[in-house]
């Protein structure tokens, strides 16, 4: 069998010499999609000539999904002949479920008709707390959001509390919030790849992923003290120092995860039920992407090249080099593959932060939003009034209205605070990206088989925490 | 209107709008800026329409704000990006206390469904037209919208008690 | 004759000490995700910890198949009747973990979309604390259940002890 693959391998790269590896891994494999139910020349290979292999993009599964104006809308009538139709609830306790989405999955026998997800399972009222917390509290709060990037949630509000002080940070500070959330980025696709891994059957997958993430979980741990919810990237700068040795700690991270991540694709990339479990599985076009505010790897598995780390640079993003992933057909193995590659990116960002960080302050000196060292409490009158004001009213915000957003890991999370003055936001209203993706889940799952449903929600890689809020 | 002079985009998306408000604002850490946009509610729907031809077709957001004691006491606030060129606006209306109502956006951006669903019921805004006005994070049953400011938190008191030893 | 039945004697301790032993090793979590703290559990059931050595690495997705309830996360107002219905499902003998400040009190939520303290909803046999605890913690909080459950200090009713 695996001499007629090479074959097969050496036919495809000869007939389209322009193709990528990439290419031609996926035509090859096509031969695999799910909904296909003639007999594949793949069936017929003999060693006697070259087989005829389906090319991707005529795939039949891939079109019935592809570009089907699909209403989300549950309310709307359907005209559905078949008696069979019947009205399942997924979720919301429910093991392939992400957290706790209900999803209400309308079945015409095996094919899902309708999808309504149904969420607030896990609604946590933090807008409204946030809004009784002052701004130095206001860090612990929203890095419980997105419990999976918590340095992003961070990097969002601080970046917006600065936007509405008008004050800059150190170029140090920058660097390391841009290292912490970059290393965040690869924890959080290590462990959505893990998961998805899980759900579509690939237990080991599982087991692999959560050894890479807690090289990443250890050094957080060591750089914040926590493993998740670290508040460590605060309005003024961050928290603390990198304690000493972090660059052999990141070197050596870089440097395991890469091992690791070319561990996965070796397991993933040509596993025949890997690619019949994912390859045409919940497509999602481009003006769909646009039309429900879908961004990150979902939206760049799509093809729509939209990264704020390119559009907007913010915290000196645009010193770095990296390359922007970009897939083509929008399913989930595309969406598993982007993910995977940015797990690469993020690692050569931080490679090259430990060559070009700058010395300085990891925070801003600014009396009004930084507490003093403690020891210059004892030393100076001045300092201990800031110290005693920052502590018992809190930061003082001018009026104002700020948005601010950053490229998590999920995609674009952006805040927006409204401040009438003193210590505390108004509003704080959270732009979360995997509310937009959990909407954006009936047009992928409608028309496709049940089994599907558990594939796209696992490539989606929506986290309930970020939907409620 | 002095702030748009140095961009085309927003020019020609603002010109055939009267009493519009536009203010640039700068990233924090960053070289780009976007746009705040302020327009009466009659024009949110055309607004949209035109804003969407022109090349803002990324929905982004849409929530509401309670200004509580300032006069039109609600605020409901859109998000949106053209993607080329590289621009976000953030447009607003207000609206009054005794009539908060919007017309829907859904019929422009389907994203906007479950965005107008969240501003209905943490913030009690009504849209007409939208083809599912539910709740959608609180219970069904739920009684009154959370995040209105005359809406309490609803903590219970903390208790401090002695351990198990204590006496 | 009331003293001999206060006594139970020595057959029937010998045979409840072995049926405690029998329900604490292998003593199988129903998957009861719900915020952050799901992320530690899903940690401690993965390689680096690795629950399997105490016979737990088998999270049922069926209430009905799980003896302990690892409520991990926040308790919503929305999720607390699916939280009674899912430990309603499951058979005797039940324990409940409370997992982490949110599900054991509310955390640092006290607001109106929150259950203050899962123990509301559900009896509960161990508080493990920690925002989210880590695996150890959770761990810890597992092995003393176990120790509870082996001296008897928590008694489930099932007509045999």
């Amino acid at each position: 069998m695996s001499d007629v693959t090479e074959d097969t391998v050496d036919e495809v790269s000869d007939d389209a010499a322009s193709q990528s590896v990439e290419e031609s891994r996926r035509t090859r494999h096509s031969i695999w999609v799910s909904g296909t139910e003639e007999r594949m020349p793949f069936a017929e290979a003999t060693d006697e000539g070259a087989q005829e292999l389906l090319p991707r993009d005529e795939d039949p599964a891939l079109e019935i999904q592809r570009g089907i104006a699909v209403d989300d809308d549950y309310v709307i009538p359907e005209h559905v002949d078949d008696s069979e139709r019947q009205i399942i609830n997924m979720g919301p306790q429910h093991p392939s479920t992400h957290g706790v989405l209900r999803l209400q999955l309308e079945l015409e026998g095996e094919m899902v008709r309708r999808v309504k997800p149904i969420i607030g399972y896990l609604h946590t009222g933090m807008e409204k707390t946030a809004e009784t917390l002052n701004y130095s509290q206001g860090s612990t709060n929203v890095t419980r959001m997105d419990y999976l990037s918590p340095f992003a949630n961070e990097l969002a509000y601080s970046l917006t509390v600065e936007q509405l002080l008008g004050i800059g940070v150190p170029p140090r500070a920058s660097a390391i919030r841009v290292l912490m959330v970059e290393l965040n980025r690869v924890a959080s696709h290590l462990l959505s790849s893990a998961t998805m891994g899980m759900d579509v059957g690939a237990l080991s997958m599982m087991i692999y992923g959560w050894r890479e993430r807690e090289i990443c979980l250890d050094f957080f741990e060591k750089v914040t003290g926590l493993r998740m919810n670290h508040n460590y990237i605060r309005p003024g700068g961050v928290a603390a120092e990198l304690p000493d040795g972090w660059e052999d700690d990141v070197t050596s991270l870089i440097e395991r995860v890469n091992e690791g991540v070319d561990e996965y694709e070796e397991l993933l990339n040509e596993n025949p039920i890997w690619l019949d479990r994912t390859l045409g599985v919940g497509v999602l076009i481009p003006d769909e992407v646009k039309q429900y505010g879908v961004t990150g790897p979902v939206a760049r598995a799509s093809g729509v090249d939209w990264d704020l780390r390119k559009e907007t640079p913010y915290c000196g993003y645009e010193k770095y080099e990296f390359d922007v992933p970009l897939g083509k057909h929008g399913d989930a193995f595309d969406r598993y593959k982007v993910r995977i590659d940015e797990i690469r990116e993020s690692l050569r960002i931080a490679s090259q932060i430990i060559e070009t960080i700058p010395l300085g302050d990891y925070r801003n000196v600014d009396p009004k939003v930084t507490p003093p060292p403690r020891a210059r409490i004892d030393e100076s009158m001045e300092a201990l009034i800031h110290h005693f004001k920052l502590f018992t009213q809190g930061v003082v915000v001018p009026p104002g209205e700020a948005f601010q957003a950053v490229e998590g890991p999920r995609g674009e999370l952006g805040c927006h605070i409204v401040s009438k003055g003193g210590s505390r936001p108004w509003r704080m209203r959270w732009r979360a990206p995997s509310f937009a993706a959990v909407q954006a889940l009936p047009p992928m799952m409608t028309d496709s088989m049940v089994a599907d449903v558990i594939a796209a929600l696992a490539s989606t890689d929506p986290v309930l925490g970020d939907v409620d809020r | 209107m002095t702030d748009t002079q140095n961009n085309e985009t927003i020019a020609a998306l603002v010109e055939p709008f009267d009493s519009t408000v536009v203010s640039e604002r700068a990233y924090a850490s960053s070289n780009s800026s976007y746009f705040m946009i302020s327009i009466p509610r009659d024009e949110w729907v055309p607004f949209a329409e035109s804003a969407k031809a022109i090349g803002f077709d990324t929905f982004s957001d849409l929530f509401a704000i309670d200004h509580f004691t300032d006069a039109p006491r609600y605020e409901v606030v859109l998000n949106l990006v053209s993607m080329r060129p590289v621009e976000r606006i953030v447009v607003s209306t207000r609206v009054p206390y005794d009539d908060p109502v919007v017309p829907t956006l859904t019929n422009v951006f389907q994203g906007a469904n479950f965005y107008e669903r969240e501003a209905y019921d943490m913030m009690g805004i009504d849209f007409p037209g939208h083809p599912d006005l539910t709740r959608i994070l609180m219970p069904d049953d739920w009684v009154g919208h959370p995040l209105r400011k005359d809406y309490d938190i609803g903590a219970i008191p903390v208790e401090f008690k002695l351990g198990s030893t204590g006496e | 004759m009331a003293g001999v039945s206060d006594n139970p004697g020595f057959l029937l301790t010998t045979v409840g000490k072995g049926v405690n032993w029998a329900r604490t090793r292998s003593m199988w979590p129903a998957t009861f995700g719900l915020a952050c703290c799901a992320i530690e559990m899903m940690g401690t059931g993965a390689a680096h910890n690795d629950l399997a050595r105490f016979g737990m690495e088998v999270f049922r997705a069926s209430p009905r198949q799980a003896d302990l309830m690892i409520v991990a996360g926040r308790v919503s107002q929305k999720m607390a009747p699916v939280l009674r219905q899912v430990y309603d499902q499951m058979a005797e003998p039940k324990w409940v973990i409370s997992m982490g400040a949110c599900a054991s009190t509310g955390g640092m939520f006290n607001n109106y979309a929150l259950v203050q303290g899962v123990d509301e909803v559900v009896p509960v046999d161990m508080y493990v604390p920690g925002c989210p605890p880590g695996p150890q913690s959770l761990m810890h909080g597992i092995l003393s259940l176990q120790e509870k459950i082996m001296s008897g200090e928590i008694q489930r009713s099932t007509g045999l002890v």
